[in-house]
């Protein structure tokens, strides 16, 4: 189970980010819990100035805009 | 070369849609064609153009070299920097507190942020193309201006004083750290020629695709000031630069919101039409900078007064420049 947590101020681009890698996780049977993060102090807490970002069980592995299909499909493969 | 567009207007408005050439809703209709054409194929050109030169600049980067430098060297750069970066005004916010965090002074951030709204490569090229090389210049020097000054003013009051408690704690903390912590350890390796092309062709799709929309708009409505609002109405009501008619721009700009892409064409139409190019300037810095919903935004890193003062330095600012561009504009 892979906690992901996508960081943003809830504009577009965060909102098509979370959408892109629940339907990934749901096409490849794994399971995520995934939350929206728009608190700005616990964005900062993670060192992110550009958004969306994505958070995996603590890790920062992406920021800056919409992940490419195939790094997300890494990310949940592991 | 750009000939061409205007001949693409006289053909379709004039020949294909059978328009009467002396009649207003031609005029309209030939300015809309000619102005869209031309800009939306600048707009791919020169998008791509400029994104393959800045791939690896980001905003990691410019917090980066922000950090630690000299406050008046840093509020040249910040301003620089907002006029160069490429940034989503969504990320305003994330912005504000990563500068803030690496312990960058309120005032260079704000710089940074001020301007970016103001300048940017679209913004840059629609003016070039449509009121030519020495407004642009102009437009570039007072944009950055407001930024260096307004940050520069800011610190002088110490605005710091007046953020939110936890963005006060994150700069005091930032300054605190003397080896900074490179946040994400975001730095770029070196870019090959493909990433770059991947890149730039990325930023044109994602900016054509959010602006073009605006340029409809700002040609539309600059098309129907151009065809409809009686020749010489403008010039004769607003042509000698009144001194109210400045403050008056700006107050009518603050409600509405258009970035630098969509009221650049209006600008023209304007000009063009007589309005001084003060008052020109006042109305568009204020409705491309000053906007309610941003300002909202910035509501969760600062209290009320420092955001009111922010907005107050932007409106007396726009106005100052109104007044005096109005002044000198004759000698220009």
């Amino acid at each position: 189970m892979l906690n992901i947590k996508v960081l943003g101020s809830g504009c577009t681009k965060c909102t098509k980010t979370a959408e892109i890698i629940t339907s990934i996780a749901n096409e490849k049977g794994i399971s995520i819990t995934l939350v929206k993060e728009t608190n700005p102090e616990v964005i900062m807490g993670y060192k992110v100035v550009s958004t969306p970002a994505v958070v995996i069980d603590e890790k920062l592995v992406h920021w800056g805009s919409i992940p490419h299909r195939d790094m997300i499909e890494s990310w949940l493969v592991g | 070369m750009l000939q061409l567009f205007s001949d693409l207007a006289s053909w379709l408005a004039f020949g294909v849609m059978g328009l009467d050439p002396n009649t207003k809703l031609a005029d309209a209709v030939h300015f809309f064609i000619e102005d869209t054409s031309k800009i939306f194929a600048l707009l791919l050109l020169m998008i791509y153009a400029i994104a393959l030169v800045r791939a690896s600049l980001n905003v990691e980067r410019v917090r980066d070299y922000l950090a630690g430098k000299n406050r008046f060297i840093g509020y040249f750069m910040g301003a620089g920097f907002g006029a160069v970066t490429p940034f989503c005004s969504c990320s305003s916010i994330p912005v504000f507190l990563g500068f803030t965090s690496a312990g960058i002074p309120v005032g260079i951030t704000m710089a940074f942020l001020i301007t970016s709204p103001l300048i940017n490569e679209v913004a840059v090229l629609l003016l070039m193309s449509l009121l030519g090389w020495k407004f642009t210049v102009i437009y570039v020097v007072v944009g950055m201006s407001v930024g260096i000054l307004a940050g520069t003013f800011l610190d002088a009051i110490r605005a710091e004083r007046w953020l939110q408690s936890f963005a006060a704690k994150a700069l005091e903390q930032g300054k605190a750290q003397a080896d900074l912590n490179n946040g994400t350890g975001a730095s770029a390796a070196a870019m090959t020629l493909t990433e770059r092309h991947e890149f730039a062709k990325g930023e044109t799709l994602e900016i054509f695709g959010r602006v073009w929309k605006w340029v409809i708009i700002g040609v539309g409505l600059g098309a129907a000031l151009h065809g409809f609002v009686p020749d010489g109405w403008i010039e004769a009501h607003l042509g000698d630069g009144q001194w109210w008619s400045v403050p008056a721009a700006v107050l009518i700009g603050i409600p509405l919101y258009s970035n630098a892409t969509g009221v650049i064409p209006v600008m023209e139409s304007l000009i063009t039409n007589g309005l001084p190019i003060g008052t020109t300037l006042a109305f568009c810095m204020s409705t491309v900078a000053a906007s309610f919903p941003e300002f909202i935004l910035l509501k969760q890193v600062m209290q009320w007064r420092l955001l009111a003062i922010v907005f107050a330095i932007l409106l007396i600012a726009f106005t100052l420049i109104g007044w005096i561009f109005n002044a000198i504009s004759p000698m220009l």
